[in-house]
C-alpha cells in the first residue's frame, strides 16, 4: 500500500467541515470495518490531490443469465489498492415511489455490508438502489441474497432502463393517473428486456403523474408519461374566496403568469376559458385547496427526450395528446412494442429513439408506428419550403381523366 | 446443477403496496390537498379527513449502510418504520402523529441532517459519481454538491426565494442527472482532445466502431508505428469523450484541463412556460478541490441575483426572458465570451433575430 500510506486524508476531511451532511462522513462511518470502503477513501483522496479520477471501465461483468445491472469497474492503480481493484456496482430495482420500510432498509443494509462496500445511493439518477462497489467473485452471493430479500437488479447497457415515477396518487391529490401501478406493472411486463439487453441503446420509462413532472420525465425518458385531463379544472369558490381573502393577489400571481391567459379574475369570482387552458398547472399550484385538475384525467405520451451524447439534447415531444391510463394499458405497451420493432430494425448502434424519430423525420416515424400525424404533435407547421412530396401526378393520368 | 434450479431470476422490485404505511393505503388516490407547515414539513389532507405529515431531510445521496440504520431507527422511532426518498435524493419521513413532527427534526438536525426543501426553496443537488466511482469524470461530484449546499444550506433550510430553484451536477457530458434542463447546472467539462494510446488501441477497441463514435467526424484511421490506430483531428472535437465511451484507450481526462462550466436558465415542469435546456453562463472554472470556492462563489452569486431581481415564481430560465441575457450578464458581472455563442447545428436558431433590445 505505497501511497496509501499513513491513512490521513486530509483534502477529504475539509469536505467534513460545514452544515450539509458529508458523504466523507458517511465512508468513514463503515472505513474502520470494511476494507473497501477504507480503500476507496484512500483513492478517493489522491483523485483530490491529482485532479483526476483513478476508474477504469473494463470488460463485462453480471450475474449467470443477466445482461445487466451491474456497472463493471476497475480502479487504474490495483497494486497500490489492491481492495478496490475491483469496485463493481449493482443497481437494484427500487419500489415505485421509492417507499421503503425499516426493516427493507435493514436488510438492503445487512446483506451489502457482508457482500460490499458497505455504501450505497439512495437512489442512482435513473431511480436504482445503487450498491456500490463491490468484487466479481460477490457478484453471484450479492445477487443470491437480494433475490431472497425480494429484490432483483435493474437495467444498464442498451436495455430498458429501470422505469421511475413519482409519488403519484400515494399521497399527491394531482396524480392524473396512478403512476406507482403503471410503473411497477411496466417493469414486470418487461423483465426480459430490462434484464437482457438486445436494443441499439438504452430505454426509459418515467411516469409523472401531473404537468409539473416531478420525476423530470420529459427531460429524461425515451417515453415521458406525464398526467393530465381534459376537462374543466375543478373549482371550490368559497376556497377561491378564502384565498382572496387572506390577501392573495389573484391577479397578479394566479391570472398574470397564466400562459394562455385564459384565467381571468374578476375581484370575486375566478373565471377559466378552460378551452384554452393548456393544462400547465400555475393556478392549481398557487391554489391547491380552490383548484384541482378535471375529472376526465389520464396522460400525455412524449417521446424521445435524453442528454446531449450523441447528437445533442432532446426534450420529448407529444406523440399522444391524451390517452387513459387504465390496467392492463395495452395501449401503451403495443405502442411501445412498435417503437422498438422500428428501433430496432433501423435504430444505428447508440441511437436513441429521440435521435432515430429526428433523423428519419417524425413524419416518417409516425407512418412506422401507425399513428396519425395531428398538429398536438408540433410547436408549429414547418417554415422551410422544402417539402418531400411521395408522388407527384403524371400528364398521361390527368388527360385520362 | 441442484442449486441452479433453485436461483430466482426476474422476481422485479418488491410491490410497493407492501412498503407504504396504512394511510397512505387508505387514501390511496383520495387526497384532497396539501400545505407546507414550515420548512421542510408537508401535511396532505385526504377526503376523509386523514392527516399525513410529512418531514423532509436532506441525505448526501453516497450513503452507508450504518447512516441506512439510522434512518430505519428513526423512522422505527417516529413513524411506525415507514419512510421513501425523492427524486432529489431527501429522505422523508411519513408520519401520522402530529406532535411527534419536532422531536424528530429535533433529532434529524442533532443527527447533522438538515430539514426543509419543500415548496418554494432550494433543493438538495441531483447529481452524479464523478472520482468516486466514475471513468470519465472531469471532476468530483459529491465534494462540489457537500461544498456548493453547506453554501446554500439556509435556503435549503427555509430562507425566503422567489420561486422553486433546482441545481443539478453532473461531472461529464453523458450527463447522468437533469442538467441539461435545470435552474442552475454544474457541469464536468474536458477541454483537451483524447490521448491515444497508439499501442493497445487496436487490442481493445473495434477501430471502425471508434471511428463511428466520433460526432464530428474528427477520428480517422492511421497507422502508428506499424500497429493500426487512429489519429484526432485536433481542431474538430468538442471533447465530448463519446470516444472514450467505445474506446478506453482514448482518454480525455487530465487534471491540468478538466473543470467546470456553468449553465442557467432550464426547466422540467409546465408550470407556467414550457420546458426548456439550460444555456450556458460560464465557459470555465478550473477544478479546485476539496471545495471548489469559484464554483461555489459563482453559483451563489447567480442565486443572489435571481433572489434579489426575480418576480414571485418567477424560476431561473422565466426571470431571464424578462430582464434579458444582456442583463443576465451585466447583473451576475460574468464575462461574456466567444464561447457563449453556439457554433454546433442550428446554431443560427440561437442568434438574435430581432431588433427588440433594451438599451439601458
Ligand atoms: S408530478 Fe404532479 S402528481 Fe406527481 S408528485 Fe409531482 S405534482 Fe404530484
Ligand atoms: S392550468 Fe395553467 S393554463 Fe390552465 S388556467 Fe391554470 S394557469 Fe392557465
Ligand atoms: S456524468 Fe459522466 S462522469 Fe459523471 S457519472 Fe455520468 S458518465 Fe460518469
Ligand atoms: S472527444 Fe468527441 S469530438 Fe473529440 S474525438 Fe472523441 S468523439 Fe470526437
Amino acid at each position: 500500500m505505497a501511497d496509501s500510506g499513513n491513512g490521513k486524508t486530509p483534502l477529504l476531511d475539509e469536505l467534513e467541515k460545514g452544515p450539509w451532511p458529508s458523504f466523507v462522513t458517511q465512508i468513514k462511518s463503515v472505513a474502520e470495518k470494511n476494507p473497501r470502503a477504507r480503500a476507496l477513501l484512500q483513492l478517493l483522496e489522491r483523485s483530490y490531490r491529482e485532479k483526476i479520477g483513478h476508474w477504469k471501465h473494463g470488460g463485462i461483468v453480471g450475474v449467470f443469465g443477466y445482461g445487466g445491472g451491474v456497472i463493471g469497474r476497475y480502479s487504474d492503480l490495483p497494486e497500490e489498492y489492491p481492495d478496490v481493484a475491483h469496485f463493481h456496482t449493482l443497481r437494484v430495482n427500487q419500489p415505485s415511489g421509492w417507499f421503503y420500510t425499516s426493516d427493507s432498509l435493514r436488510t438492503l443494509a445487512d446483506l451489502w455490508e457482508e457482500h460490499g462496500s458497505g455504501l450505497t445511493n439512495m437512489h442512482g439518477s435513473t431511480g436504482d438502489i445503487i450498491l456500490l462497489g463491490t468484487s466479481t467473485d460477490e457478484l453471484e452471493p450479492t445477487f443470491e441474497a437480494l433475490t431472497n430479500a425480494g429484490f432483483d437488479l435493474g437495467g444498464s447497457g442498451s436495455c430498458v432502463r429501470t422505469p421511475s415515477c413519482c409519488i403519484g396518487q400515494a399521497r399527491c391529490e394531482w396524480a392524473c393517473y396512478d403512476t406507482l401501478a403503471l410503473t411497477h406493472d411496466l417493469t414486470m411486463a418487461f423483465q426480459d428486456e430490462l434484464h437482457r439487453p438486445f436494443f441499439p441503446y438504452k430505454f426509459k420509462f418515467k411516469c409523472a403523474g401531473c404537468p409539473n413532472d416531478c420525476v423530470a420525465s420529459i427531460a429524461r425518458a425515451d417515453m415521458s408519461i406525464i398526467g393530465t385531463w381534459r376537462d374543466d379544472i375543478q373549482v371550490d369558490k368559497a376556497a377561491v374566496k378564502a384565498y382572496a381573502d387572506d390577501g392573495m393577489n389573484i391577479e397578479r400571481d394566479v391570472c398574470g403568469n397564466c400562459p394562455t391567459k385564459c384565467i381571468q379574475w374578476a375581484g370575486k369570482e375566478i373565471d377559466i376559458d378552460n378551452e384554452n387552458c393548456v393544462k400547465c398547472m400555475h393556478c392549481i399550484n398557487v391554489m391547491p385547496k380552490a383548484l384541482s385538475p378535471g375529472k376526465d384525467r389520464g396522460a400525455t405520451i412524449l417521446l424521445g427526450s435524453k442528454a446531449p451524447i450523441l447528437e445533442g439534447a432532446i426534450i420529448s415531444s407529444v406523440l399522444i395528446p391524451f390517452i387513459k391510463i387504465e390496467p392492463p394499458y395495452t395501449e401503451i405497451k403495443e405502442l411501445t412494442e412498435k417503437i422498438w420493432d422500428f428501433w430496432g430494425e433501423h435504430g444505428k448502434n447508440r441511437e436513441r429513439v429521440g435521435e432515430l424519430m429526428q433523423r428519419v423525420g417524425l413524419g416518417n416515424f409516425l407512418e412506422e408506428i401507425e399513428l396519425e400525424p395531428i398538429p398536438e404533435m408540433i410547436a408549429h407547421p414547418r417554415e422551410n419550403p422544402y417539402i418531400f412530396f411521395e408522388e407527384y401526378f403524371e400528364e398521361d393520368e390527368e388527360e385520362g381523366e | 446443477m441442484a442449486e441452479a434450479k433453485e436461483r430466482k431470476t426476474d422476481i422485479g422490485p418488491p410491490h410497493y403496496e407492501k412498503l407504504m404505511p396504512p394511510i397512505i393505503k387508505k387514501n390511496y388516490g383520495k387526497w384532497k390537498y396539501h400545505e407546507r407547515l414550515k420548512p421542510g414539513v408537508l401535511v396532505h389532507v385526504a377526503e376523509s379527513g386523514d392527516k399525513l405529515f410529512t418531514v423532509r431531510a436532506g441525505s448526501p445521496r453516497l450513503v452507508s449502510v450504518e447512516y441506512l440504520r439510522k434512518y430505519a431507527e428513526l423512522a422505527d422511532k417516529y413513524c411506525d418504520g415507514y419512510l421513501r426518498f425523492t427524486s432529489r435524493n431527501n429522505v422523508e419521513f411519513l408520519l401520522t402523529d402530529e406532535s411527534k413532527i419536532d422531536p424528530l427534526i429535533k433529532e434529524l438536525k442533532s443527527e447533522g441532517f438538515p430539514v426543509g426543501g419543500v415548496g418554494a426553496a432550494i433543493s438538495n443537488i441531483v447529481h452524479t459519481q464523478g472520482w468516486v466511482h466514475c471513468h470519465s469524470a472531469a471532476t468530483d461530484a459529491s465534494g462540489i454538491v457537500k461544498s456548493v449546499m453547506d453554501d446554500l444550506h439556509e435556503y435549503f433550510a427555509g430562507k425566503e426565494v422567489p420561486g422553486k430553484l433546482r441545481i443539478a451536477l453532473a461531472c461529464c457530458l453523458n450527463m447522468c442527472g437533469a442538467v441539461h434542463c435545470s435552474d442552475i447546472a454544474i457541469l464536468g467539462i474536458h477541454r483537451r482532445p483524447p490521448r491515444i494510446d497508439h499501442s493497445n488501441l487496436n487490442k481493445v477497441c473495434e477501430i471502425p466502431n471508434v471511428i463511428a463514435s466520433c460526432p464530428t467526424g474528427a477520428i480517422r484511421p492511421a497507422t502508428v508505428d506499424g500497429q493500426s490506430s487512429v489519429e484526432v483531428e485536433e481542431d474538430r472535437c468538442m471533447f465530448c469523450a463519446n470516444c472514450y465511451t467505445v474506446c478506453p484507450s482514448m482518454p480525455l481526462n487530465d487534471p491540468l484541463n478538466d473543470g467546470l462550466s456553468i449553465w442557467v436558465g432550464g426547466k422540467v415542469s409546465n408550470a407556467r412556460s414550457e420546458p426548456r435546456f439550460s444555456k450556458l453562463a460560464i465557459p470555465y472554472i478550473p477544478n479546485n478541490p476539496p471545495r471548489w470556492p469559484e464554483v461555489v462563489e459563482a453559483v451563489r452569486n447567480i442565486v443572489e441575483v435571481w433572489v434579489k431581481h426575480a418576480r414571485k415564481y418567477e424560476r431561473m430560465g422565466e426571470f431571464i426572458d424578462r430582464i434579458g441575457w444582456p442583463r443576465f450578464f451585466k447583473l451576475t458581472g460574468i464575462e461574456f465570451s466567444k464561447e457563449h455563442i453556439d457554433d454546433y447545428k442550428y446554431a443560427g436558431l440561437t442568434y438574435k433575430r430581432s431588433a427588440q433590445l433594451r438599451h439601458s
